[in-house]
């Protein structure tokens, strides 16, 4: 497979995903490849309604077979469950793996951001990071996608030219910090084999 | 990643430079967020490295001011989840008003919107005389501007939308007069509310209470800090009084978390039934 030539596997631990207008659609595509003994921790940033009382995270606990759902502060990180931001909350991350919840202003117009998520991931994880851009209508992600790249983690976007809104992964591509430009189905592969290699 | 770690470190100096010179205590705050506070205020003071704003919080107060300030995160506004205040009206006011007389205490209150919103539930349910309440914060400018009551008009229309789907039937222009661009909060809400400076990490008791809120400031805590403030509300709350945390915050890692029953689980609504009370 061309596109994870030179991926190193195995050193990953954390995947985090950042999407806005146009990713729900991929999020599920992605998120269906999984099973629930998926190795690497998973945390997702999707802008939402402010008024969304974990609908989303319900609604797609139902359609895919991995856990999701939001998580209350403090709440300790596992494998195989993959975490959403609540709406109206930043999502960030302690050393110990916990989550932290914050009502911090709003980052690039956002609450969850995905620079918020991705720049605590960067502290935690450093190298061992995979980083994901999806679908979206402004630039949120891409200074978040910067640290993590600095940190020497792995960067992918959806590519923009299949991407229903392509502003957010071409943000990041023009920043020169995007290590693939891929579809969803290939990110979804790339996930798949992020595990089943990382296990052996 | 030795630059992280040398940042842990510089970040634990600070606190404890800021913790030895100026009594506040930021040490047990969760470390996510107040690594990204820090780091905001870095890049706004001109200085280099966390280690480059030590020798300036322990010489100038000013800094030390600008600091805190960006540690306090006073984000609010009326009514912030309404399901939760129409669970109020519909759960707890009942209770309340089969008391002659209570106490409320808004620990960590910011700006106030929080305390009026609740001030007009209890006028609205005609106990609002038999209440009082103590809103308190740590950060004496925005209590400041707790009392005073002034807000700008703008966010007076998301706050009458939110007014309206906590259950609220009145005209909630009722509430306050505009003045200028300012609205500005009725004075009859204000008569039995006392404001005053409480650090929540170093504080004890405030009195027994008969409703305690605490909504979203927990987060900011770690873990041992969370616990030392459920104790210290779990101290303070009578016998059946209840405790308001915010909807992502959990007693689950506390040591008082069996001392409650949920009055709703999802809302983070509990009432105090004592039980299991090993001290
Ligand atoms: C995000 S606001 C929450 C406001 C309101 N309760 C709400 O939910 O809308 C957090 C507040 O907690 C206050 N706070 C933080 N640490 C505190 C402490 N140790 N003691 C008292 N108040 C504290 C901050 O100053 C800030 O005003």
């Amino acid at each position: 497979m061309r596109f994870i030539e030179g991926v190193e596997w195995g050193v990953y631990r954390a995947v985090v995903i950042g999407g806005s207008a146009g990713a729900l659609d991929p999020l599920k595509a992605i998120l269906s490849r999984m099973k629930n003994d998926f190795s690497l921790i998973i945390l997702v940033v999707q802008h939402l309604h402010a008024s969304d009382n974990g609908s989303f995270a319900e609604y797609l606990d139902g359609v895919v077979e991995v856990h999701v759902r939001e998580p209350c502060d403090k709440e300790q990180l596992q494998p195989g469950v993959v975490y959403i931001a609540p709406a109206n909350y930043h999502m960030l991350v302690e050393a110990d793996y916990s989550i932290s919840l914050t009502v911090d202003e709003r980052v690039n117009w956002s609450r969850p951001s995905i620079d918020v998520l991705f720049e605590s991931a960067a502290q935690i994880w450093g190298d061992a990071t995979v980083a994901i851009i999806l679908s979206g209508a402004n630039h949120d992600g891409t200074e978040g996608m910067r640290s993590i790249k600095a940190a020497g983690g792995l960067t992918i976007v959806q590519d923009p030219d299949h991407a229903d809104t392509p502003e957010m992964p071409r943000a990041a591509i023009q920043a020169d910090i995007v290590d693939m430009v891929v579809s969803e189905a290939d990110i979804a592969q790339i996930l798949v084999e992020l595990h089943e290699r990382g296990q052996s | 990643m030795v630059e992280e770690r040398t940042e842990n470190l510089e970040l634990e100096l600070l606190l404890d430079a800021i913790y030895k010179r100026w009594g506040y205590d930021f040490r047990s705050y969760a470390h996510a967020s107040i690594l990204r506070r820090t780091k905001q205020f870095l890049m706004e003071s001109g200085c280099s490295s966390i280690s480059e704003i030590i020798p300036k919080v322990i010489h100038d107060r000013e800094c030390f001011s600008q600091l805190a300030q960006r540690y306090s995160i006073p984000v609010t506004e009326m009514f912030r989840d309404p399901q939760v205040y129409l669970a109020l009206r519909e759960r707890v006011i009942p209770m309340l008003k089969t008391w002659p007389h209570f106490k409320i205490w808004h620990a960590g209150c910011a700006t106030g919107e929080e305390v009026y919103s609740l001030a007009i539930l209890l006028w609205e349910a005609g106990i609002y005389e038999r209440a009082t309440i103590y809103a308190t914060d740590f950060n004496d400018a925005v209590l400041d501007h707790a009392k005073e009551g002034v807000y700008e008009v703008e966010r007076m229309k998301e706050a009458t939308r939110n007014y309206q789907l906590a259950g609220g039937r009145e005209s909630f222009a009722n509430y306050f007069h505009v003045r200028y661009n300012a609205a500005v909060i009725d004075p009859k809400l204000k008569e039995r509310i006392v404001f005053s400076g409480h650090n929540l990490a170093c504080e004890g008791s405030f009195g027994e209470m008969h409703v305690v809120f605490c909504r979203n400031v927990l987060i900011y805590f770690n873990r041992d800090l969370q616990n030392r403030a459920l104790n210290l509300f779990t101290e303070s709350l009578v016998f059946g009084g209840f405790l308001c945390l915010g909807t992502k915050e959990t007693l689950r890692f506390s040591d008082v978390h069996d001392q409650y029953e949920s009055v709703d689980k999802k809302l983070r609504i509990f009432k105090n039934t004592g039980a299991a009370c090993d001290s």
